[in-house]
């Protein structure tokens, strides 16, 4: 049997007195689409940070790929690592953020070419063939020269999509894409989240929409108060939770 | 109950009638009496001991030029080293390293709490307290040699800066959001790139307001350096009244030139503005 993508075990984060996350563990395979519903404060958002390590963990251990994340392990002892070596391993995941954080000096096609032409060293003009591909595929071909302030919530979003997928991850998060948009813009990112679904991404997406989870995650997760309370098929725990809680909060967000 | 598209009646239709311009007599008033006062304060200074001809001769001769150049030499070269100074300051101070966060508060402390006057004599001075200066076994000097009026007026004006502008240059920083240090890791940056790529490019716009503010601050603060002998465009004229007694003439030549170099900065400063407003919405459409 193959190991999973990502492997949490027995991850905990305090803020402060607030415990955000309570000996969570998960695996997340390769391929797999999962989506992390719950309330705000539920955790869901801090363990998606974790992986990508913009939040460290206090104890337990991620595995991504097969690396432990953040530290290593020898003689008994976990060490951090530097600076640079999380950065590297960051490059494994590509993040989408509430809030785009697109990078208001850049274009559109700058803010793609910027992580691989001055993070990864490659070649401008190869990369910025390569952004132009991207912006076609989130459907922004024309929009390459427009600063962020130019273009709509959604169109941010999508160029925020395309910077990270610029840097090849092999694990892209998602931490509630759609949040921050208007109703009718909401349709034309989970779009291009469908699509890059479908194309075999393994993705984690933190979301509220329970109709794009129900038509394209594979797995739900379901987590309050920093435990992960229920995991299944999306048809099982949107359709048919088992727990009492799962059954509060799908009444109450429907 | 009636029809919801009828309008009630008995209301005039205004559209089309002009509307009056108001008479602004305060407006009127006002402006003739600061001209009345302008008026005054010429003819006082017209009939006032002061030979116009000695500022008119004087606003360009040679030694008042040698020393404008002087001033703006002086003035562009100590904020480049107080900007380079006031970002690595602004960058320590912010770094997660408490070694390095002491370092900058306590310059910030010892340079921002002590007279400039006093900061560019002491630099001046500095050879009673090291008489020779330099590496040892590669190279030592006088420090009288080394610590030209130049030199101190240069690391005077500099490092004193350094301190301020550390302060305007840690505001822009905290005034970028957060998410773009965030989004900057997130594509594999380290701290230092993605201050230099990502974080500063866009605290530039909020600091060159206030950065302008301290350049203007500089032109008139190298006058200190005259206390040291450095050959700026007061001390200049310091020297020339010595000589003919023409204060109040010499210090008007010395005035119109501050006037005049600030008066330039000013749009140069709108073009810097525009240079780093890329992106926002003001300058994109």
């Amino acid at each position: 049997m193959t190991k999973p993508l990502v492997a949490i075990r027995s991850v905990s984060k305090h803020f402060g007195e607030f415990q955000a996350l309570k000996s969570v563990s998960l695996d997340v395979w390769a391929g797999e689409v999962m989506c992390l519903i719950g309330a705000s404060g539920s955790g869901k958002t801090t363990l998606l940070r974790c992986i990508n390590q913009l939040t460290a963990i206090d104890s337990g251990g991620i595995w991504l790929d097969g690396e432990l994340l953040g530290v290593r392990e020898e003689g008994g002892r976990l060490y951090r690592l530097t600076e640079r070596q999380i950065a590297r391993q960051r490059l494994k995941t590509g993040m989408v953020f509430q809030r785009f954080n697109l990078f208001p000096h850049k274009t559109a096609l700058e803010n793609i070419t910027e992580g691989p032409v001055q993070v990864q060293g490659r070649k401008s003009d190869e990369v910025r063939a390569e952004a132009i591909e991207l912006l076609r595929r989130v459907g922004l071909a024309t929009k390459a020269d427009s600063y962020p302030a130019q273009l709509s919530g959604g169109q941010q979003q999508r160029v925020a999509i395309a910077r990270a997928l610029a840097m090849k991850p092999m694990l892209m998060l998602f931490d509630e894409p759609t949040s921050a948009l208007d109703p009718e813009l909401v349709g034309e990112v989970l779009a291009v989240m469908k699509e890059l679904a479908q194309s075999g991404m393994t993705m984690m997406v933190v979301t509220h929409e329970l109709g794009f989870a129900r038509e394209v995650a594979d797995r739900v997760v379901y987590m309050d108060h920093g435990v992960i309370v229920e995991s299944g098929r999306a048809s099982d725990v949107l359709g048919a939770p088992r727990e009492a809680r799962t059954k509060a909060f799908l009444s109450a967000v429907i | 109950m009636r029809a919801a598209q009828t309008l009630a009646e008995s209301f005039p239709d205004l559209s089309g009638i002009p509307v009056a311009r108001e008479p602004h007599w305060f407006r009127w008033f006002s402006a003739a009496l600061i001209v009345l006062a302008l008026a005054a304060i010429a003819r006082a200074f017209a009939g006032g001991q002061i030979e116009w001809s000695y500022v008119s001769r004087f606003l360009t001769a040679k030694v008042i030029l040698e020393g404008i150049v002087n001033t703006m030499v002086m003035a562009v070269l100590a904020m480049a080293l107080g900007i380079v100074l006031g970002i690595v300051v602004a960058i320590m101070r912010l770094s997660p390293n408490p070694v390095l966060k002491s370092v900058a508060a306590g310059y910030t402390w010892l340079f921002r709490g002590t007279p400039l006057i006093l900061q560019l004599l002491l630099w001046f001075n500095l050879a009673l307290v090291f008489p020779t200066i330099g590496i040892p076994g590669l190279w030592t000097a006088r420090a009288v040699d080394v610590m030209t009026p130049f030199l101190a007026a240069l690391l005077g004006l500099g490092i004193n800066q350094g301190a301020y502008t550390s302060e305007v240059m840690r505001a822009g920083m905290l005034s970028v959001d957060i998410g773009q240090y965030e989004a900057a890791q997130a594509i594999g940056m380290g701290r230092l790139r993605a201050l230099r790529r990502i974080i500063l490019p866009q605290a530039m716009r909020v600091v060159i307001p206030p950065l302008g503010n301290e350049f203007i601050g500089m032109v008139k603060a190298t006058s200190l350096a005259s206390v040291i002998q450095y050959p700026e465009v007061l001390h200049n004229a310091e020297n020339i009244y010595y000589a003919n007694s023409r204060v109040i003439e010499l210090l008007i030549v010395a005035g119109l030139w501050y006037l005049l170099v600030v008066s330039i900065l000013t749009p140069l400063q709108m073009l810097l503005e525009r240079r780093f407003a890329r992106g926002t919405m003001q300058f994109a459409r």
